[in-house]
């Protein structure tokens, strides 16, 4: 253990920082596997920064170097201002955990849980009583304070960990898969208390998740294959960057309809899921066109679907492979890997 | 607005405990007057002893629940106590001097009460890891040591309040209560207790199942239990049974024990002789102090060694 590190500081590092993160080459090596290939990246103050990408990708071994938990091989990183490696007890103080399994005590209620947490976090004893009401009431749990914490179901205790996890008021939220395993109800509601904390405290978050969907709600998010970030960006311009939105029309007579698009519009189209099929720039703008374009001569229209490309596209567009298909064999990857560090 | 609390609270921490933080954090020299943001100090000492005694507390909270554990491990020391300790007497009454048998094995049913809960303590860390909490514990702002150390002190306080019920029924098998004799069979247990516990978590830190640590937990116990002379005396044993009850640790902790007792005692020092002559290295008595010392020693080798494997794993 090396926690005489934190003499490093440097006052440089006193100044509120800019990012929240700053990832610096970072690479994670277990003996001849690299789990984290050279990464780079910051995450700004106030950001909802999400790490995407199938199981096995490296996502949780960066944000275990990235909390302390895990010595990176190579590469620096800095958290809230502070460096992982060499001022690990700020690293530590300046963020909050909530880890993909629970590590909540579940023979103590959820209130003593929350006082063990305040106490080993040196919150100050005359704030610990408010800021306990404060978080828990933020996730809906301040009722069962009393409770022990083995009664509760996993979607509370997945709330209760976010509540604990900010307690302390860290800078950075770390969530590591915050709603695998959950159901779709809990999933939203939970996403209602992120979305909610980053309007009411001062606070970046940074999260993992393999669920495209969720991915949407950050700010920006970095997609992970293989132990490296192929791609960073907000949402929107990694879609964009796929570029066509998906336009599907139900016609009387598709073949016809096929026909006047390419001579018209210059769009090649084929049927798919029983309607006509294409790929248009920006589907909004283009549908109003169309109507306008479509004499009555030709085949009616009954009706017309536009769909933005989902991160699924983006994530197949740079991967060749959509994300189920690389988390099985990303998950065959990991097998290796702990099989050989068993020897 | 609670971000702002806090910053206040870091405030108040840096200047309620700026001597104690060993970083020196101070302004950037030219800047004196511009301190962007005060935190909590790195690192104070008072912090390590909050984190020490919030994970003692936990111990004692989850003994408290745990109603059925303090029953049960107090089940195994009677038994020793009133049944073997009954059905032996007759057997063994001729060499006994007129001493009760359960009189002799007390200290050794003492230490073995103490001995269970204490290494069912160190146990639990083992689950702490597999339920997670571990994890929580880990990743504060404080050293491993005061972790370590806290779960250290919370299984000696449950082990040495499990001695303490043992130590209750003393008059039941002609212990006098004497207030001397008391604190110093109380002074030998929690140490006992503090040695086993560290004992365990030296043990806990490598081995990381249940199943295993339990195994492994009770191939250490029993045999440290029986060799130690608990129910038998350490003088005439044959050779090798000599050898290994003076290389075995528990030797030391129940020797001084029975020394006490028998000091309170009213028996012919013919009696005290033969029942509890003490331990003698290459026919030099042993003092009983020194054993003391062997065992306070050996505890704070294991915590070390306990420290610095839980240090090390990542």
């Amino acid at each position: 253990m090396n926690d005489t590190a934190t003499t490093a500081a440097s006052p440089a590092a006193e100044t509120a920082p800019a990012c929240a993160v700053s990832v610096k080459g970072l690479v994670k090596r277990y003996d001849q596997v690299e789990a984290v290939r050279g990464i780079d990246f910051e995450v700004a103050s106030g950001e909802i920064f999400g790490f995407l990408g199938p199981n096995g990708a490296g996502k949780s071994t960066t944000i275990n170097m990235l909390c302390t938990l895990v010595r990176p091989s190579d590469g620096s990183a800095r958290v809230a201002g502070h460096d992982v490696v060499g001022e690990r007890d700020e690293v530590r103080r300046n963020i909050g955990l909530v880890f993909q399994d629970t590590t909540l005590d579940g023979y103590l209620s959820a209130e003593q849980n929350l006082r063990l947490h305040a106490e080993l976090y040196g919150v100050p004893r005359e704030l610990v009583a408010e800021r306990m009401r404060q978080v828990m009431e933020m996730v809906g749990l301040w009722e069962r304070r009393d409770s022990w914490v083995n009664t509760f179901s996993g979607g509370m205790k997945r709330r209760l960990e976010i509540a604990r996890g900010l307690l302390h008021s860290p800078r950075v939220l770390f969530l590591d898969e915050p709603t695998v395993g959950l159901d779709p109800q809990t999933r939203s509601s939970i996403w209602r208390y992120i979305r909610e904390l980053k309007a009411r405290e001062d606070i970046t978050i940074f999260l993992t998740t393999h669920y495209m969907d969720e991915a949407e709600y950050c700010d920006r998010i970095a997609i992970m294959d293989q132990g490296r970030i192929i791609v960073l960006d907000t949402p929107e311009a990694l879609k964009a960057e796929v570029g066509k939105d998906r336009v599907q029309i139900e016609t009387d007579d598709d073949q016809a309809a096929i026909a006047v698009l390419r001579e018209r519009f210059g769009i090649e189209a084929t049927v798919a899921e029983g309607a006509v099929t294409f790929g248009v720039a920006d589907g909004g703008q283009f549908v109003p066109r169309l109507f306008d374009d479509w004499d009555p001569a030709h085949p009616a229209i009954r009706s017309v679907s536009v769909a933005r490309p989902s991160l699924d596209d983006v994530f197949m567009s740079h991967t060749g492979t959509t994300i189920r298909d690389a988390e099985s064999t990303s998950t065959d990857r990991m097998r290796n890997v702990a099989r050989m560090m068993a020897r | 607005m609670a971000t702002e609390a806090t910053g206040t609270t870091r405030a108040a921490g840096g200047a309620g405990a700026p001597v104690s933080d060993g970083n020196g954090r101070t302004p950037a020299p030219g800047t004196p007057h511009e301190i962007a943001r005060v935190r909590v100090p790195t690192r104070s000492a008072r912090g390590e002893l909050r984190a020490i005694k919030v994970v003692w507390k936990r111990e004692l909270i989850r003994f408290s629940r745990d109603r059925l554990r303090i029953l049960t491990s107090l089940m195994q020391p009677f038994l020793f106590l009133f049944v073997l300790g009954s059905g032996l007497s007759s057997l063994v009454s001729a060499s006994t001097h007129g001493v009760s048998f359960r009189t002799f094995i007390y200290p050794g049913v003492l230490c073995m009460a103490v001995m269970f809960t204490a290494m069912f303590s160190a146990a639990s860390i083992v689950w702490d890891r597999e339920f997670g909490f571990l994890r929580e514990m880990m990743v504060a702002p404080v050293r491993r040591s005061s972790i370590v150390l806290g779960k250290c002190c919370g299984g000696a306080t449950v082990a040495a309040f499990q001695g303490v019920i043992v130590l209750a029924i003393a008059g039941l098998v002609h212990v006098p209560y004497s207030l001397g004799l008391l604190a110093e069979l109380f002074a030998l247990m929690v140490l006992l207790a503090f040695s086993i516990t560290a004992f365990g978590m030296m043990a806990a830190a490598r081995i990381t199942q249940m199943q295993s640590f339990m195994a492994i937990m009770q191939m250490a116990i029993m045999p440290m239990f029986f060799i130690s002379g608990a129910m038998f005396s350490v003088v005439h044993l044959e050779r090798w049974l000599a050898i290994l009850n003076r290389i075995d640790p528990l030797t030391y902790a129940v020797d001084p024990m029975r020394r006490a007792i028998f000091a309170h005692l009213h028996v012919s020092a013919a009696t005290r002789h033969a029942l509890a002559p003490g331990v003698t290295w290459w026919g030099w008595h042993v003092p009983s102090l020194l054993e003391a010392a062997v065992v306070a020693l050996l505890g704070l080798v294991m915590l070390t060694v306990a420290i610095f494997e839980f240090g090390r794993a990542e």
